[in-house]
């Protein structure tokens, strides 16, 4: 099964570094080493594969409307899903990066007996993608504690804000739950419902898998092995500064495993379908106004050399039925020889009902 | 008609295993070979007709001319077809960003699945979105990909084959291109998109549908689709003012062709003068035109709205609009005015003032009735007949008596093309409304841009494939049951000609006694002209509300 090939390749993974570690030098290759090569790959690449999008021109203005467009001026336009400035596109960009729109449309058809089609509402996998992603970057925006010194003080009003329920010691922060929960959903959702699980790579279920363990090593680190926080701060804020050499010893196994998981996230991100974070900026039936009468939008590539048939071409071909049926012709006809093919009338394939 | 009786449709859909009645394939889907039988694929193109169309665009767009069946094993594909289809990709990947990001960016969240007529009607797997995409994106990620290359089918990668060939042409051959799926994807992932380069690229090996290629040839030629020549156009046209007359008793004269110094350009589908119920849409806009004075012609040479190139590739599509401006330069007009036509509006919208403007000979578009400026048509210089017939109403140009469509209890279909990819939603409805007493909307998951394709657009209203057109159009069909039950809807309007041709036989399907109209056809109902006749019939010659029996 698809999902267990992923979750083999993620336990692999977590073992490599939990055995790796305690090779002569392993500590130095997975906490300092690869951490730094897999920061590389996704600078690097994530930029490469942006440019090569941005590289392919937009030939067309193709977005998808999805409303009233701006036409008389008394029929009042839809301005965030059928925009026709930029502002109008900007608008209509925010809603799609920052609160999934689109997704929040979504439906769940049914077919019943008759037949009988409906479409109920469908919110939870734009609701538990919202909790997912958001809670991620709270999570992400976080360990920025431990690049930083001093803490800025937005990190910090967020460890507050995330820990507000003062519940445990050390403070459960709210988004450590969160999203462990929507993983969790999106898991599920993707094995139990049979069109997503028909329709799912493992590489759906890998990425899912290694965040949860990414989760899932910190809040074991944070809240039950109570990881030693000074040590990891020294290696990730030396990290962070390119001043090397602090002592990897006292670190625990697990945290190697929770930083090299992130590695290979990293590593991965650009070449696979966690891309959607870039791409969804530059989707061209999002991104583009409506107004492809009003502006003339250009094509770098359009071929002037293909032109229509010509109207000359027509008449010559139907000069002599043109005349007769008293359509007016730009050259009259010529006193013609006796034996001239006359072209055959083509007909359309007809249906066969 | 379709093969498969109604009654036993009716059971089929709701209760054969399918994805959408809950039975999950037992392989994996890149295990699931592609099927031909008859019934479930369109014809290919006839071998004269992909000769003309080679020999009329540079390279080789077409592949190679020959005769070849679907069901056989052997498509006769040139030595090497594996190359020039990765090519077809690479170069694609090259030329459409939207192309290279739709390729990348599909998390298979899913959303999309239920959102494809053609899933809901046949429950295939491959008919959600999604797997259509990943038809193509499998043999991408194969050749175009690191993840691909080094971790194959693990990163949802395969190499293209006969069998992934077949899958293409029989699935890019089950999408219409309607871009519903696209409303509802969080990255805008546009199958239309998707489906338009998977068939540039199957034309570049030669595989294709004779549907699209036979009206396409036909419009480059004779100006139009069905292939009428210039007299037969105008006769055809002419016929329609004797009907005119036979329910109004008005000749009207206004109706002229390829006449130089007109104000305006009128470009419809060619459909409207040929058959039903497109004629009917045909003559309400000729007793609008009268109504108003308009001064307007129709070309023979530009006699097709619809671009049958655009269901090809972007070549042939350039090539066949071409024809709307270099006619409108020739005539010497101000403005063109568009008929109703679901694709053809796409094509004028988002493609046209790019592929062939600037129109720069031509003036920005000005109602010379209510001098209304179409700012919103200020550089491709094209307003849509609805724009324009909206505009009239809101200034009391018109005088109706919209009790004569009381016969008619209507609803509004959108077209996918006008809605998801123009945005023309209100003024359809602005004007039905002032010109029916009797008009409901369909349920709101199913109009607007939530709006169902007909099943059977892109060239795939062709009669080998009834049963899948039936299926695929089920979701309209469906939503317009619905207020046919409740409300005793029994007009289907709607702004396209593919539509009226393919929703009239979907509702002689699903739903007997609702008729197709355009909704120029209720306008010519309910106008009242100069000198008229007391009407006692519709456009159609059916009796009006009290003049039964």
């Amino acid at each position: 099964m698809k999902v267990l090939q992923a979750l083999g390749i993620v336990l692999a993974l977590m073992l490599l570094a939990y055995l790796g570690v305690e090779v002569p030098g392993g500590r130095t290759l997975f906490g300092v080493v690869l951490p730094y090569l897999g920061f590389a790959v996704f600078i690097i690449f994530f930029i490469a594969k942006v440019m090569g999008w941005a590289k392919s021109p937009v030939p067309f203005r193709i977005p998808t409307t999805g409303g009233q467009a701006n036409s008389l001026p008394w029929i009042k336009q839809n301005k965030l899903d059928c925009p026709s400035t930029t502002s109008g596109v900007i608008g209509r960009m925010f809603l799609e990066v920052f609160l999934f729109r689109s997704l929040f449309r979504n439906t769940q058809a049914k077919i019943h007996e008759g037949p009988k089609l409906s479409y109920g509402s469908s919110k939870y996998l734009w609701f538990f993608g919202i909790l997912f992603h958001y809670s991620f970057l709270t999570i992400v925006l976080r360990h920025m504690r431990l690049f930083t010194d001093p803490i800025p003080g937005f990190v910090s009003a967020l460890e507050f804000g995330d820990g507000f329920l003062q519940v445990g010691a050390p403070v459960i922060y709210q988004t450590d739950v969160v999203f462990l929960g929507a993983l969790t959903f999106l898991l599920l959702r993707r094995l139990i419902l049979p069109s997503i699980r028909y329709i799912s790579l493992p590489a759906d279920y890998f990425p899912l898998l290694l965040i949860m363990a990414i989760g899932t090593t910190g809040v074991v680190m944070r809240y039950v092995t109570r990881v030693d926080v000074v040590s990891v701060k020294m290696l990730t804020q030396g990290l962070a500064t390119f001043q090397l050499g602090a002592p990897l010893d006292g670190i625990s196994s697990l945290f190697f495993v929770h930083l090299f998981l992130i590695t290979v996230l990293m590593m991965y991100f650009p070449f696979s379908k966690l891309m959607h974070m870039g791409g969804v900026f530059l989707s061209p039936t999002r991104n583009l106004a409506n107004n492809s009468r009003m502006v003339r939008h250009v094509n770098p590539w359009n071929d002037p050399s293909i032109k229509p048939h010509s109207y000359a071409g027509y008449e010559d071909d139907f000069r002599e039925f043109m005349v007769e049926a008293g359509l007016p012709v730009e050259k009259e006809l010529e006193p013609k020889p006796a034996e001239e093919e006359t072209p055959a009338e083509g007909a359309a394939p007809t249906e066969s009902e | 008609m379709a093969d498969t009786k109604v009654e036993q449709m009716s059971v089929s859909v709701a209760k054969d295993p399918s994805l959408m009645t809950g039975a999950v394939p037992k392989k994996d889907w890149m295990d699931v070979p592609a099927v031909f039988k008859p019934g479930n694929y369109c014809y290919p193109g006839k071998k004269d007709i992909v000769e003309y169309l080679d020999k009329n665009l540079p390279g080789k767009l077409f592949g190679e001319p020959r005769e070849w069946k679907v069901e056989e094993d052997d498509w006769k594909l040139p030595e090497n077809w594996k190359e020039i289809i990765i090519q077809g990709i690479k170069d694609r990947l090259d030329k459409f960003r939207s192309f290279k990001i739709f390729m990348d960016c599909c998390v298979r969240c899913g959303a999309c699945a239920d959102k494809c007529h053609f899933f809901l009607g046949t429950g295939d797997p491959k008919n959600m979105p999604v797997l259509r995409a990943e038809l193509l994106r499998s043999v991408y990620r194969n050749e175009f990909t690191k993840a691909g290359k080094i971790l194959g089918r693990l990163a949802g990668a395969r190499e293209m084959t006969f069998g992934v060939l077949k899958e293409w042409f029989m699935y890019f051959y089950q999408c219409t291109e309607c871009r519903r799926c696209s409303v509802f994807c969080p990255y805008g992932i546009d199958t239309a998109e998707i489906t338009m380069m998977a068939r540039e690229i199957l034309h570049l090996v030669g595989v294709n549908i004779n549907w699209v290629l036979e009206p396409a040839a036909n419009s480059n030629r004779t100006g139009n689709h069905l292939g009428l020549q210039p007299h037969t156009f105008k006769q055809n046209a002419e016929f329609l003012l004797d009907d005119i007359e036979e329910v109004t008793g008005l000749k009207l004269n206004n109706l002229t062709f390829n006449r130089k110094g007109a104000e305006v350009l009128f470009i419809i589908p060619s459909a409207d003068v040929f058959a039903e119920p497109g004629i009917y849409t045909f003559m309400g806009y000729l007793l609008l035109f009268e109504h108003i004075g308009l001064d307007y012609t129709i070309s023979t040479y530009a006699s097709e709205g619809g671009n049958f190139g655009s269901f090809t590739n972007n070549e042939l599509m350039k090539k066949l609009n071409g024809k709307m401006y270099a006619e409108a330069k020739r005539l010497g007009v101000k403005w063109i005015l568009g008929g109703e036509c679901g694709h053809m509006w796409r094509v004028v919208h988002q493609y046209m003032d790019t592929m062939n403007g600037p129109a720069d000979f031509m003036e920005v578009p000005k109602s010379p009735i209510t001098g209304t400026v179409f700012k919103n048509a200020a550089s491709s210089k094209m307003v849509h007949i609805s724009e324009f017939t909206a505009d009239l109403i809101k200034n009391n140009k018109l005088k109706f008596d919209k009790s004569r469509n009381d016969h008619r209890v209507v609803t509004f279909h959108d077209s996918c093309n006008p809605a998801r990819g123009m945005g023309l939603l209100e003024e359809p409805r602005y004007i039905i409304q002032n010109v029916c007493n009797n008009f409901h909307e369909m349920p709101e998951n199913t109009i607007r841009e939530q709006t169902f394709c007909c099943g059977s657009g892109t060239g795939l209203n062709t009669g080998e494939i009834m049963d899948l057109r039936m299926r695929a159009g089920l979701p309209r069909a469906n939503a317009v049951k619905h207020v046919h039950d409740k409300h005793a809807v029994n007009m289907l309007s709607c702004v396209c000609a593919i539509d009226r041709a393919t929703l009239t036989s979907l509702m002689e399907y699903w739903n007997p006694g609702v008729e197709v109209c355009g909704v120029s056809e209720l306008v010519g109902n309910a106008l009242i002209m100069d000198g008229e006749k007391e009407r006692d019939s519709g456009l159609r010659f059916e009796p009006l509300a009290g003049m039964e029996g």
